[in-house]
């Protein structure tokens, strides 16, 4: 009967499936090569981005580092108080009535006279061309120290300057003997006598302080340009947008997430602040120049008018980061406090924004980088200009005074034709990458520290 | 018991956090109160603002930095961003936050003058400081170009007249319709129709292409107009059409943009201000125009013609207003700064040969009168 059964089982059943794991059929070869492919153009992409990211850094900084080199020369200037002081009585108002014109004069001929006591040979180079390794900056900064120190008067002081932009090119390697010979604003000549002075320790390069510190200068002196002005102008306006938008940020998203009803109005918020954070920033800048500076009526290129465009520009982007934080902390956490007694606003203060505070800190972090690197809506409230001057202190009204910011600086020195002016913006690039890096870790780090995972 | 304490602990913390809160809500409020505050008391400006156009920019900047030097008044704070849009602010109304200087290199519009006068800005002080040459220029290792008006206008027009008829613009290569100019692609970098120098541009070379070739009489033929004005505005409206196959490329940006265009195609000519050119001497071939090498000198004997004066426009309401302005525009215009030796003249400005008169009329404050 068993074998009855066991023959009338049908042989022509499926024969099991013999293929192993190990064995490759076609189909799952074509699966692992869908992979393999898959994961190629992932590497592909990868590769592509960094190295065009690469390319990027290196221009930048094969432009850019040398703004942070600059040649100055130095040589003992004697301060002729007849030329300076013709009344000889010292008096700083009399004294201002020789201009930076008369100091020019005073400085080309003391550098003649020098390396004609010195015996180095100028051959082939006039004395309108010796006179030219002077940066136009150098005559205004010797005035503003006679008129400071009157006594130094008749004195001989060792004194030190910045050479003109093209020298400084010389020695950091921008301008060449090729690029003089067809350059009508240097002469061979000139680059021979930059040589000797190099040898005989007149001229020498190092390390550029006031790239960092001095305010912008004119399209005649790149050699005394620096991004004293930006810093603090971007300074200022961080300062600002910081004690703005982060009460405003949090508050409005702590309504939004904790307290509001869900219904049609705050559906209708939620998409408008999404819509806001998508607007592009000039449009910001036409907002601020009608509330703030036609309205309002604050003054043009102040970084407080700046501040405040950035801090509306930024806000969306940081109610949607509070947002997100205070949605990621789980409801357990807020359940549990009720349950204890605790009233929604103890929830809200006591566990939700202490634990979604890390979330809140790298938003408003990268919603500042963000902010930091904005040129466009300051194109409107005038803080893309040429200011020279230092604004005042904090405290003395500095935020009203006039200022530009870091990018507004690579912007306008881009566009000016001495070619040294490339090279200051490409520095002005490095300055500010290297803030947003800082600005970037400090958020990561934040986050790997305080993060907590539920 | 412990429970009470509990609750006591728990309140103390509360209403620390509370404080802590209100602190910093308080704090941004007090600094936003101080910030409006000093901005209504900061209504008395004493620094002069400048704005306007980007060809005017460096010149304004070297001046602005020499007078924050050899003045105590703060340096002036110098904007770019176009002389239209500069004339615009101008004119927006008086009042400290409005500019007080708009740079032009073009001359003012009867239009801008009415905004201004409907702004209550009803006196304006016209200041010419000098003219600014406009060069043709190639790359430095290419060929040598020798253009006249009318190489230009048969390069770029969109038409031109072939044996005494108009047709669309066949040529390819310079040498196509002048054998004495290099065989070489034709590509030119034209300032865009925002830029200042786009007026000039049109009027001397394209204009004057258009003449020469005889393009301008057969479209004059076939104008329409009620009046012979009508006509030539006609036919000069044909003129100024640029060809749009790729030949010509209208460049809204900067010069450093045309020049970067220029280096990354080398059969490109561009169009410069002389200033640009003598910066960028190492880079740029200079086209000669008519015959005649463009300098200072040979834009100041008018041999060269492609020149424009350039101008700044003056607030006069704000004159004993603002600290300072009136010292700047007469410093701007002393033979020390816009005289033939000076800074602006070796930064490639073509000195005025009427400059005394118009440190006499910024000496005696003469608004300008209506334009002719």
């Amino acid at each position: 009967m068993t074998d009855a059964t066991s023959a009338n089982v049908p042989t022509s059943a499926p024969a099991p499936h013999k293929s192993s794991l190990l064995t490759q059929t076609a189909l799952m070869k074509k699966r692992n090569a869908a992979e393999s492919r898959f994961k190629a153009y992932g590497i592909a992409a990868i590769t592509l981005s960094l190295s065009v990211l690469a390319i990027m850094l290196w221009t930048i900084f094969s432009d850019g580092v040398s703004a942070f080199k600059q040649a100055t020369f130095s040589f003992p200037v004697t301060l002729d108080a007849e030329k300076l002081d013709p009344r000889g009585n010292r008096e700083r108002d009399e004294m201002m009535r020789v201009t930076t014109i008369g100091y020019t004069n005073l400085l080309n001929q003391q550098l003649v006279a020098y390396l004609a006591d010195r015996g180095i040979s100028t051959e082939g180079v006039s004395d309108k061309d010796i006179a030219a390794f002077i940066s136009r900056d150098t005559p205004a900064r010797l005035r503003d120290m006679v008129l400071a120190n009157p006594d130094i008067l008749g004195q001989t002081i060792q004194f030190e300057g910045f050479a003109t932009g093209r020298i400084d090119g010389y020695l950091k390697g921008r301008v060449t003997r090729d690029t003089a010979e067809r350059d009508t604003n240097i002469s061979v000549a000139q680059l021979d006598l930059a040589d000797r002075m190099i040898s005989e320790g007149i001229l020498s390069a190092s390390f550029n302080w006031s790239f960092l510190t001095a305010p912008d200068a004119s399209d005649q002196r790149p050699e005394a340009a620096g991004l004293g002005v930006a810093l603090i102008g971007s300074a200022y306006m961080m300062f600002l947008v910081v004690i703005m938008v982060l009460p405003l940020g949090v508050a409005a998203s702590i309504y939004l997430e904790e307290f509001a009803p869900k219904n049609r109005w705050t559906d209708l918020i939620e998409v408008n602040i999404s819509n806001l954070a998508a607007v592009p920033s000039i449009v910001y800048g036409i907002l601020g120049l009608a509330i703030f500076i036609n309205f309002a009526k604050f003054p043009q290129s102040s970084p407080l008018v700046g501040a405040l465009v950035l801090t509306l520009m930024t806000l969306p982007t940081i109610i949607i980061a509070t947002r997100a934080a205070i949605r990621a902390v789980p409801p357990s956490i807020r359940d549990a406090a009720l349950g204890v007694g605790a009233s929604k606003m103890q929830t809200v203060f006591h566990h939700v924004l202490p634990l979604a505070a890390p979330g809140i800190l790298t938003g408003t972090i990268l919603g500042l980088a963000s902010a930091l690197g904005e040129t466009a809506p300051l194109l409107l409230i005038g803080m893309v200009a040429f200011v020279a001057n230092y604004p005042a202190g904090p405290l003395d009204g500095g935020m009203l005074d006039p200022a530009t910011a870091l990018p507004v600086q690579v912007y306008s020195w881009a566009s000016r034709s001495d070619p040294a002016f490339i090279e200051r913006s490409a520095g002005a690039i490095i300055v500010l990458l290297a803030f947003l890096v800082v600005m970037n870790i400090v958020a990561i780090l934040l986050r790997r520290k305080f993060e907590r995972r539920w | 018991m412990t429970r009470h304490w509990l609750e006591i602990a728990d309140r103390v913390i509360e209403t620390q956090r509370y404080q802590e809160l209100s602190m910093t809500v308080k704090l941004s409020a007090s600094v936003l109160a101080i910030a409006a505050v000093s901005a209504t008391t900061a209504m008395a400006r004493d620094n002069v603002q400048v704005t306007g156009s980007s060809t005017v920019l460096p010149y304004s900047t070297i001046v602005a930095e020499a007078f924050g030097e050899n003045f105590d008044f703060p340096t002036p704070v110098v904007e770019g961003g176009g002389s239209g849009a500069g004339r615009a602010k101008m004119c927006e109304g008086v009042g400290t936050n409005t500019v007080d200087i708009a740079n032009s290199s073009s001359r003012i519009t009867q239009k801008d003058l009415d905004t201004c006068a409907a702004n209550g800005v009803t006196e304006v002080m016209e200041v010419r400081f000098g003219y600014d040459g406009i060069v043709f220029a190639s790359d430095v290792n290419g060929p040598e170009f020798a253009f006249t008006p009318a190489d230009i206008y048969n390069a770029l027009a969109a038409q031109v007249a072939v044996d005494g008829a108009i047709v669309a613009n066949p040529y390819a290569q310079w040498s196509d319709f002048n054998s004495a100019m290099p065989a070489q692609e034709i590509l030119v970098l034209s300032p865009g129709t925002k830029h200042g120098t786009r007026e000039v541009f049109d009027e001397r070379v394209i204009i004057a292409g258009c003449k020469e070739t005889g393009a301008y009489d057969l479209f004059l033929a076939t104008a329409q107009g009620d009046d012979d004005r009508a006509k030539s505005r006609a036919a000069n409206g044909e003129c100024t059409k640029l060809r749009t196959d790729g030949r010509n490329v209208d460049i809204d940006g900067d010069y450093t943009e045309t020049l970067a265009r220029l280096e990354a195609d080398k059969k490109a000519i561009g169009v410069f201000g002389l200033s640009f050119y003598q910066n960028n001497t190492d880079k740029l071939r200079v086209g000669t125009m008519g015959g005649v090498v463009p300098s200072t000198e040979s834009i100041a004997t008018g041999e060269y013609p492609v020149s424009r004066p350039l101008f700044f426009y003056v607030k006069m309401a704000h004159l004993d207003v603002i600290p300072g302005l009136q010292e700047y525009v007469e410093f701007f215009v002393s033979d020390d700064m816009a005289g033939p030796d000076g800074p602006l003249a070796q930064y490639g400005l073509v000195s005025d040969p009427e400059l005394a008169a118009t440190q006499e009329m910024v000496a005696n404050r003469t608004p300008m009168g209506p334009l002719n």
